[in-house]
């Protein structure tokens, strides 16, 4: 009798990888939010669907499960290291949702107001003598010049005092000196001045110098340059701190002054990113309602004149419709909504610009 | 720079007659939205605690999904799409603040009312979010959503600059050393940029504090000291906004009084902005103080010691490895303690290698 051999078996499983074993398989994360999304799916049907609440639970089902799953099959270390990536996802993914239902919103709220009438018209009531009716045009005419008027003088003010702190700052200045020191630490004090309170200051110095009742365009520019100074002198500063020594020393080898150096290497290499910085500032201060609320405070009439007389604005048109509104509340809200609309194009239109200037003015062979 | 002293100055001048005016007497003041408070202080009191407040929900709810962002961004995402993202994020910065406002009466207000709802059923007995709920929605939890809205771009763009200027080098030694990404970020990034995180936080808490048409808009305010976040007339008004609606009505000497509010809140976002650049200014200091603490702590450049030091590693490293692996061949081993001998040498030669590598930078 043939003793039967045993052969020794041989292994079944390939002989684990010690590099790659222990490991979920590459697309594990993709798989799981799948399942969440399916079973948050089937769980909301049963209690009542709703889009928000569908995705929330299937972010805290993703990362129990992904938690549970990695830690089960890898280490606590790794499991850690994918549930803190779901939530870092989870909060970027939670600021997109205000971005775009923000203008989802003022889209779909203020296309309904937006015509041309809108635009090219001023608002106002019109008494018709042969029907006796008054009826009511709906227009942001005057809105529209009042905060271009506004803001230009604005950037009229505080370009030039912001570009030449920062030549100042970053050309002139030792960095040890104290007034340098002093006018840095000041720019970044005067970056969190509320704007509300920037309102009150140009107020108050008016009503000091004209009397009660100052409400002015000009006086709205002088409040939203104390808020776009700071603003201007930071980014140009350090656009102007972008430009390499090396130029400055080779003009300074050529003999050329310390003036003509600034004005024709420094800035010229810089002016893209200045630029850029300014019609940044600009977008951010035509946004500001609180200060030129204040200062210009609100009417309905034309008013081209930034010395006297109340100016109305985009933003403050939008807020004043919607928290101050007319006898006829729908109308004033659908205005309020086409002032925000409108308002949002201008400052994608600047931000766009900014884009499209910093192409542009790029120096030269530097990429 | 005179004109943040002529702010100051000007705020003050306007504010004096009120704050130093008899309230209860003065016939001006009595009436309106100042009726029924004994002096400037009373007034002003339950303002500035609605404006910490609101500031303080939107910091707790905005701070730190701003830090998850930045990570996200400067960490996680793509290279290739990472710069589009921090470009979507900046264009949130650029939202005019009345469109946030409008946007938060219309889609916060209605979406927050079943959670609130939920927090008042089950967590009431808090005195946060107890008493009656609100119908509308018009409530301080609303208005502090929309501002941590706002707050965001402004800590995620500054502690994302931040993130991104942690040492590359700390990075990949954290990496090599076998830590996984989370690790690595807890261990190189974070204690990097805490400082900057923190100013960062402070900055867009001075935002909150500032914020004022958002406010305005959404909640239905009393002026009050109350906790209470869900309640219809019970939230706490701030100061912007309570300027905001009451400017407009007010006549001189409430508008005086209006100023002098004004001027606390200047006060206020003052000094956290203040706190916030001392913050950032001290970092470089503490680093500095850790850096030395850590130049003490390696082993004397003394080369026997650091031999000595070597060894002892060789022979950790290789006990570690023959409990290991069941099957690991000694002459593996060997060669490893050889590597661990060779250390030093390896040591030598490394800080010498990046200060070429940082002069090659600089020039």
């Amino acid at each position: 009798m043939s003793a039967t051999i045993t052969p020794t078996p041989r292994p079944v499983a390939p002989i684990g990888n010690a590099l790659t074993s222990g490991q979920l398989p590459r697309y594990v994360e993709w798989y799981v939010l799948g399942a969440s999304l399916a079973l948050s799916a089937v769980i909301l049907l049963l209690m009542g669907f709703n889009i928000a609440g569908w995705l929330v639970l299937t972010a805290v089902i993703y990362l129990i499960a992904l938690g549970i799953l990695s830690s089960v099959v890898e280490n606590r270390r790794k499991a850690t290291d994918r549930v803190i990536r779901g939530l870092v996802t989870v909060a970027f993914l939670l600021a997109l949702a205000p971005l775009i239902s923000t203008l989802i919103t003022v889209v779909s709220n203020g296309i309904g107001s937006i015509s041309w009438d809108f635009i090219t018209q001023t608002s106002g009531s019109v008494f018709d003598p042969d029907t006796l009716e008054v009826t009511t045009k709906v227009g942001a005419w005057q809105a529209i010049v009042g905060t271009l008027i506004i803001t230009g003088i604005a950037a009229l003010i505080s370009i030039p005092i912001g570009i030449l702190t920062a030549i100042y700052l970053v050309e002139y200045a030792q960095p040890k000196q104290w007034m340098a020191r002093t006018v840095t630490f000041l720019v970044d004090v005067m970056t969190g001045i509320p704007s509300i309170v920037a309102g009150l200051f140009a107020f108050s110095l008016f009503s000091l110098i004209v009397g009660p009742k100052a409400f002015s365009g000009f006086s709205a520019s002088v409040a939203l340059s104390v808020l776009m100074i700071p603003i201007v002198v930071r980014s140009c500063e350090e656009m102007l701190r972008l430009v390499p020594g090396d130029l400055r020393e080779a003009s300074f080898a050529l003999g050329v002054s310390k003036f003509s150096t600034i004005t024709k290497i420094v800035l010229p290499t810089a002016i893209a990113g200045i630029v850029t910085g300014v019609m940044l500032a600009i977008a951010r201060v035509i946004g500001e309602t609180a200060p030129i609320f204040m200062a210009a405070s609100f009417t309905d009439n034309f008013n081209a004149n930034p010395f006297e007389g109340p100016m109305q604005t985009l933003p403050v048109m939008a807020y004043t419709g919607y928290k101050f509104p007319g006898q006829d509340i729908a109308a004033s809200n659908a205005s309020a909504w086409g002032a925000a609309l409108l308002l949002v194009i201008l400052v994608v239109i600047l931000n766009l610009i900014a884009r499209v200037v910093a192409r542009v003015f790029a120096p030269k062979g530097s990429r | 720079m005179v004109i943040l002293a002529g702010v100051a100055l000007f705020l003050i001048i306007q504010a004096i007659p009120a704050i130093m005016a008899d309230w209860p007497s003065n016939s001006d003041l009595n009436e309106g939205p100042t009726a029924g408070y004994a002096n400037f202080w009373t007034y002003v009191g339950p303002l500035i605690w609605g404006t910490l407040f609101s500031a303080a929900i939107a910091l707790v709810i905005g701070a730190p999904i701003a830090i998850g962002i930045a990570l996200f961004i400067s960490h996680y995402a793509p290279r290739r799409l990472a710069g589009i993202l921090g470009y979507l994020v900046d264009l949130l910065a650029a939202v005019p603040s009345i469109v946030f406002g409008l946007w938060g009466i219309i889609v916060i207000r209605p979406f927050l009312l079943p959670l609130s709802d939920w927090l008042n059923t089950y967590l009431g007995w808090i005195p946060l979010f107890g008493g009656q709920v609100s119908t509308t929605g018009s409530t301080i939890l609303a208005g502090g959503v929309v501002l941590a809205v706002m707050i965001l771009p402004i800590i995620t763009s500054i502690s994302r600059e931040i993130f991104l200027q942690t040492p590359r080098l700390h990075e990949e030694a954290a990496l090599a050393l076998g830590a996984t990404k989370w690790e690595m970020i807890k261990m190189a990034v974070f204690p990097y940029g805490r400082s900057g995180v923190i100013s960062a936080t402070l900055l867009g808490l001075g935002r909150a504090l500032g914020e004022t048409m958002a406010i305005a808009l959404i909640i239905s305010p009393a002026i009050l000291v109350s906790v209470r976040m869900l309640t219809e007339g019970e939230n706490s008004q701030t100061i912007a906004a309570n300027i905001a609606l009451n400017f407009p009505i007010a006549t001189t000497l409430q508008r005086e009084a209006l100023i002098g509010t004004g001027l606390l809140l200047f006060v206020i976002s003052l000094v956290v902005n203040m706190l916030a650049r001392v913050i950032a200014g001290r970092a470089g200091a503490g680093a500095k103080r850790k850096r030395s603490k850590m130049m003490a702590q390696l082993p004397p450049s003394d080369p026997s010691t650091v031999l000595a030091v070597d060894d002892v590693l060789a022979r950790k490293a290789a006990a570690g490895h023959t409990e290991g692996a069941d099957v690991a061949e000694p002459e593996i081993d060997a060669e490893e303690a050889d590597a661990g001998v060779s250390g030093p040498f390896v040591a030598d030669d490394r800080p010498a290698d990046s200060t070429e590598k940082r002069q090659g930078d600089d020039a």
